[in-house]
């Protein structure tokens, strides 16, 4: 990819992101948040890259693998703790009598 | 082009348009947890995608398969066992932690780059990719160390781990900042200029720069510094996405980083902050002494809870307007079933929520969802505040600057221009408090000295625990 494409990929995507948020109600504030920021942990690709790219370099297989392990703390933490405030808001249908 | 490189294109570019829908998804009520899930799947597919084109084309040896296997079980496991475990209070400083985390992998991976260069060598060397190379490093370490740095300090403060030091409240903060921030760019300057040894100066620089930044601001303002502090991983994403030459990572680095940056604007919207004095401006209430000094209360009325229950036994329509100190004291159910038993004798509950109610937008929703509040109960500032005139009790609870008329009537107020619930337009307001104490903005309540705002002092779970026997006593809720 040349350079100026990635930039490019770099604009569309801040202006998906604007155009995805700027409608959401305050009450779905906080998961969110928590939902962006489990996306953010895509840094797992480039931490995997990194391990596959290696190439028997130890120093940098460590870095990778603690890189990755961080990311996919982000991640799946993140992504646990959003269904579990979010399974509060659709709980409640069931539970009305 | 091979056949792996097409699966791979395909791949990403389906888990981008899963991820834009799991975000937007997330935008409404009903949509919002399969899209979290849709999110996670995305994220998952985009893993096998790379996975699979490292397969296809260059292999995967067994040594990295056994860091990776190392690296996922542990960040997933302990990620897991977190999210599973931390009560629902403590969201701000989880969503905190995660995110800290989320810099620090970015911060890595440039490390590891940068000291370890990749010899993957399909492109040919030129100075004009090395520079770019350098300055994406640069900034994914910048950015990452910030975002680590800066998360763990707000959670930490979050927690109760760390309080602001005095000299962070003076003017020397702006001095060591800015010191941090010169050698930060000094840093990055030598790098880009060849000096690779100059990256762990980067590092430390960066790293003191986000603690420095984090320090000085106030429990008030954290949530909008994680919000920004959010943005910024993502960001730092985007940035690992260059070095790495991947545009899966840059979009989705893009979208956190820009949905992040908008959030943090609601958030500031919501508490009358601008984005500039919540990170310079120190904490709200080292600004405010000085102009509050004369706030002496003059005409407090406190009430028993017996008479607290009596009122609300008359009443037709009664609003509760919940506080962070509310979830503090763990009262959320017990709250509920008090107005469980008042909606038992036909009283009308409606839940009045402050954009910035708990700590973070909606976080109260959350809170009040735990405790089985219906939905349809909670209602916004602006949908609310016509409805306090027909109203005969207002609860406050937990809640301070949120309900203070300072923020309409006192132009010289600090809080002046803050969107504010107007709970003296209802008959009666009982604030449950513990004491005078000030809220978050350290300023005084106008609404305390009204004639019509009786105080029930005490901590909100007991006085609730002690108001559900009271009405019980009159009979209230019982059939």
């Amino acid at each position: 990819m040349s350079f100026i494409s990635l930039l490019w990929v770099l604009l569309l995507g801040s202006l998906l992101g604007l155009e995805l948020i700027g409608k959401v109600p305050p009450t779905l504030h906080t998961p969110l948040m928590s939902g962006a920021n489990a996306i953010s942990g895509i840094t797992m690709l480039a931490a995997l890259t990194l391990i596959v790219k290696a190439e028997g370099n130890v120093p940098l297989l460590i870095i990778g693998s603690v890189s990755l392990g961080f990311a996919l703390f982000n991640v799946v933490g993140g992504f646990f703790v959003t269904d579990r405030m979010l399974a509060m808001f659709s709980r409640k249908p069931s539970n009305k009598k | 082009m091979n056949l792996p490189v097409i699966i791979k294109f395909v791949i990403d570019l389906l888990a981008v348009l899963l991820l834009a829908l799991g975000i937007k998804g997330l935008s409404k009520v009903k949509s919002a947890r399969d899209a979290n899930r849709l999110a996670a799947f995305a994220m998952s597919l985009s893993v096998v995608g790379l996975l699979s084109y490292y397969l296809g084309t260059s292999g995967i040896a067994i040594q990295s398969w056994i860091w990776i296997i190392i690296g996922s079980i542990l960040g997933s496991l302990f990620g897991a066992i977190l999210a599973k475990k931390v009560p629902m209070t403590s969201m701000p400083e989880t969503v905190a932690l995660f995110n800290g985390c989320g810099g620090m992998s970015s911060l890595l991976v440039a490390l590891g780059v940068a000291i370890f260069p990749i010899s993957g060598g399909q492109e040919n060397f030129d100075f004009f990719k090395s520079l770019i190379n350098e300055v994406s490093i640069s900034v994914s370490i910048f950015v990452g160390a910030i975002t680590f740095t800066g998360s763990i300090v707000a959670m930490a403060k979050l927690q109760g781990w760390l309080s602001t030091p005095g000299w962070t409240q003076s003017k020397v903060r702006h001095f060591v900042n800015i010191v941090f921030a010169v050698a930060s760019l000094i840093a990055f300057f030598d790098l880009i200029n060849g000096n690779t040894s100059s990256i762990w100066l980067l590092v430390i620089v960066s790293s003191l720069l986000g603690i420095g930044v984090t320090l000085p601001i106030g429990g008030a303002d954290m949530p909008v510094v994680i919000s920004l502090l959010n943005s910024y991983s993502g960001i730092a994403a985007a940035a690992a996405g260059f070095v790495v030459d991947s545009q899966l990572l840059i979009v989705a680095g893009a979208m956190v980083g820009a949905a992040g940056l908008i959030l943090t604007q609601v958030m500031c919207k919501g508490m009358n902050r601008s984005l500039v004095s919540v990170l310079f401006g120190g904490s709200l209430s080292a600004q405010s002494t000085a102009t509050s000094g004369s706030g002496e209360y003059t005409n407090i009325t406190s009430c028993s809870v017996e008479e607290c229950a009596l009122t609300l036994e008359a009443a037709n329509k009664v609003i509760i307007v919940p506080g962070y100190g509310l979830a503090v004291a763990q009262a959320q159910h017990t709250l509920r079933e008090v107005t469980k038993k008042l909606e038992q004798n036909g009283i009308e509950v409606v839940y009045a929520i402050h954009p910035v109610a708990g700590r973070m937008p909606g976080h109260m929703n959350v809170l009040l969802a735990e405790a089985d509040v219906p939905y349809e109960q909670l209602k916004e500032m602006d949908v609310v505040n016509p409805d306090f005139p027909a109203t005969d009790v207002v609860l406050v609870l937990g809640a301070n600057d949120v309900v203070n008329p300072q923020a309409k009537n006192d132009s010289s107020s600090p809080l002046y221009g803050m969107p504010v619930l107007d709970v003296q337009e209802a008959r009666t307001v009982f604030v449950i408090k513990r004491g005078m104490s000030a809220g978050y903005s350290g300023i005084k309540n106008d609404l305390f000295d009204l004639p019509n705002t009786s105080m029930v002092f005490g901590d909100a779970k007991k006085v609730l625990n002690d108001l559900i026997g009271e009405l019980k006593d009159l009979g209230v809720g019982e059939k």
